[in-house]
């Protein structure tokens, strides 16, 4: 559900895949990317050269995008970014997706980084937003635009 | 919402250990993202997680030995970055080394089977019709599926061990009957195609290609040889595309009709597979052309069989290629092993044969040349190769291969 806020501020309630708080910055993605073949984990540079994004770097923003998407592999790509702190803050997805979960909650065990990931509604947000993810009631995910 | 039994609680709430707990909470995690309401208990598991890909897939696997951990059900394992039976082949710096064969080494210590192969199916350890496994590694998978009737999802990164390490998987996708129907037919038009290697992989090739992550049922496909015709349809299937089941109609175990296939159900989509969609699929494979010069043979992507070397072997014997143009083989460490019992593999060195385990000749450094041309009967070798060591690939039958070994250069459908 999103909602507006007589000060302009939108907040959205989401699940949590894995619970976590972050802010950052949104980058926001119009296709999925697959972190394995498509994210340096030495620098966050978005590297897939068919990716509309490519020369990007997802490293330390809140990353918004519909799903996630190929190989198993990324689940590996994404926890060594973690433990590199080349990953995001935060991911936002429209769908679950089991490949980013498991590589998100596998940093959490090893590192004690939580990288929270959330699915919600990504309509309106727009790259550059500054976003939070909390943890709201009912271990729901709340996601605003600060 | 998932509903937990109460040994999955049990472990999920760390009384089996801190191992246990921690693959129960992923595995969870990652039933809800699939959207599993209940786990399954299954028979066995394979992994795919000795491919050292940085330090995270040691430290998961460090820690769970840490904790514990150790599988409940039969496990084997994929191939690794190393060659541990023949360490001199492999050309790697003491740095890479070192956590290299670590990986390998601690999967041993949860429980894990040695047998390092990306042919599980190929071991005393392959599972029956209709059992429930949670398996990595593509052609593994598509094969289980496929030409067994086993049942997997595609498993892969961390989960398939917390699998192992739980004795479960969650019920969805391939381990439940209905989610098994084709869906794409895809029809051999021309009715007198040869049984050849290369049109099994042609076919895999165009099948993975369309099919996507959908279940193709091929029709018109000719009785393959034996199962390693199959082996190389689905590993180039799997390549191409995310196909992790694919019927073939009066060949696979669930497809003895096309009714059967499709669940008495109508194709969502038809494609019809012409002798020219094989001619032009095949010739992709292939970035030069007959007479380039050549500088190794790979054969045995998926892991060569214990059939593939008794055709292999006569075939050497008979074209007696020198040692100039080295012939790699990929083969499991079990089946290595009953050849050497056998002493199968008596003088064969004489004619190039250099037979590499428990990894493979593209995902790390063994051949001695990248410089040049290497020959493959592989799709699936043929098709990642050139990204991953940088190598130009021809491709062929195994006869050709060997017969273009011999002369030392790509020379194909000489008589």
């Amino acid at each position: 559900m999103t909602r507006s806020v007589e000060t302009g501020l939108v907040e959205r309630t989401g699940t949590f895949q894995l619970a976590g708080e972050a802010q950052g910055s949104a980058l926001v993605l119009s296709q999925a990317l697959s972190f394995w073949g498509g994210v340096d984990v030495e620098t966050g540079d978005i590297i897939d050269h068919s990716h509309p994004d490519l020369g990007g770097n997802v490293a330390g923003k809140i990353l918004v995008m519909p799903s996630g998407r190929g190989s198993s592999s990324s689940s590996s790509v994404l926890a060594e970014a973690i433990r590199r702190g080349t990953a995001p803050a935060g991911i936002i997805l429209e769908r679950p997706d089991p490949i980013l979960a498991v590589g998100a909650i596998v940093a959490e065990f090893l590192y004690e980084i939580s990288m929270p990931l959330v699915v919600c509604e990504i309509a309106g947000i727009v790259s550059g937003d500054r976003i939070a993810i909390d943890l709201g009631e009912d271990a729901q995910a709340t996601v605003s635009t600060i | 919402m998932l509903e937990l039994t109460a040994d999955d609680q049990s472990m999920l709430h760390g009384e089996q250990g801190s191992a246990a707990a921690a693959a129960m909470k992923i595995l969870v995690a990652f039933a809800k993202a699939v959207g599993a309401r209940k786990l399954l208990d299954i028979a066995g598991a394979h992994i795919d997680g000795c491919l050292y890909h940085g330090q995270a897939s040691l430290d998961f696997v460090e820690r769970l030995i840490e904790g514990g951990g150790r599988v409940r059900v039969p496990t084997t394992l994929n191939v690794g970055s190393f060659d541990l039976i023949h360490p001199a082949l492999v050309k790697m710096p003491p740095s890479q080394e070192a956590p290299a064969r670590r990986l390998m080494k601690a999967h041993l210590e949860l429980g894990c089977q040695a047998t390092f192969t990306c042919a599980p199916y190929q071991t005393r350890f392959r599972p029956g019709f209709g059992e429930q496994i949670a398996w990595g590694e593509s052609n593994a998978i598509v094969f289980a599926n496929s030409v067994i009737g086993a049942r997997t999802n595609r498993y892969g990164d961390f989960i398939d061990l917390c699998c192992a390490l739980t004795g479960r998987a969650p019920v969805w996708g391939l381990h439940l009957t209905e989610n098994r129907r084709g869906q794409v037919l895809f029809e051999l038009i021309n009715p007198d195609l040869e049984p050849s290697d290369s049109l099994f992989v042609s076919v895999g090739l165009i099948v993975g290609q369309v099919s996507g992550d959908r279940i193709p049922v091929i029709s018109g496909l000719p009785q393959p040889r034996d199962e390693d015709q199959l082996k190389a349809l689905g590993a180039a299937a799997a390549t191409t595309g995310a196909v992790a089941l694919f019927h073939a109609v009066g060949i696979t175990p669930e497809a003895n009709t096309l009714e059967e296939a499709f669940h008495g159900m109508a194709p969502d989509e038809t494609i019809r597979i012409t002798r020219a969609d094989i001619g032009q699929a095949l010739a992709r494979l292939s970035s030069v052309a007959d007479g380039a010069s050549l500088v190794a043979v790979s054969l045995g992507t998926p892991h060569f069989s214990y059939d593939e070397w008794m055709r292999l072997l006569p075939l050497l014997r008979e074209v007696a290629p020198g040692r100039g143009v080295p012939i790699y083989v990929n083969t499991g460490r079990a089946t290595l092993t009953r050849l050497q019992d056998e002493g199968a593999l008596a003088g064969m060195d004489a004619f190039g044969l250099i037979p590499v385990a428990d990894t493979c000749t593209y995902v790390t450094d063994i051949l001695d040349r990248l410089d040049g041309v290497v020959m493959t009967n592989s799709g699936k070798w043929a098709y990642y190769a050139p990204g991953n060591i940088g190598v130009s690939v021809a491709f062929a039958d195994m006869k050709d291969c060997i017969r273009s070994a011999a002369v030392g250069h790509v020379a194909r459908g000489t008589p």
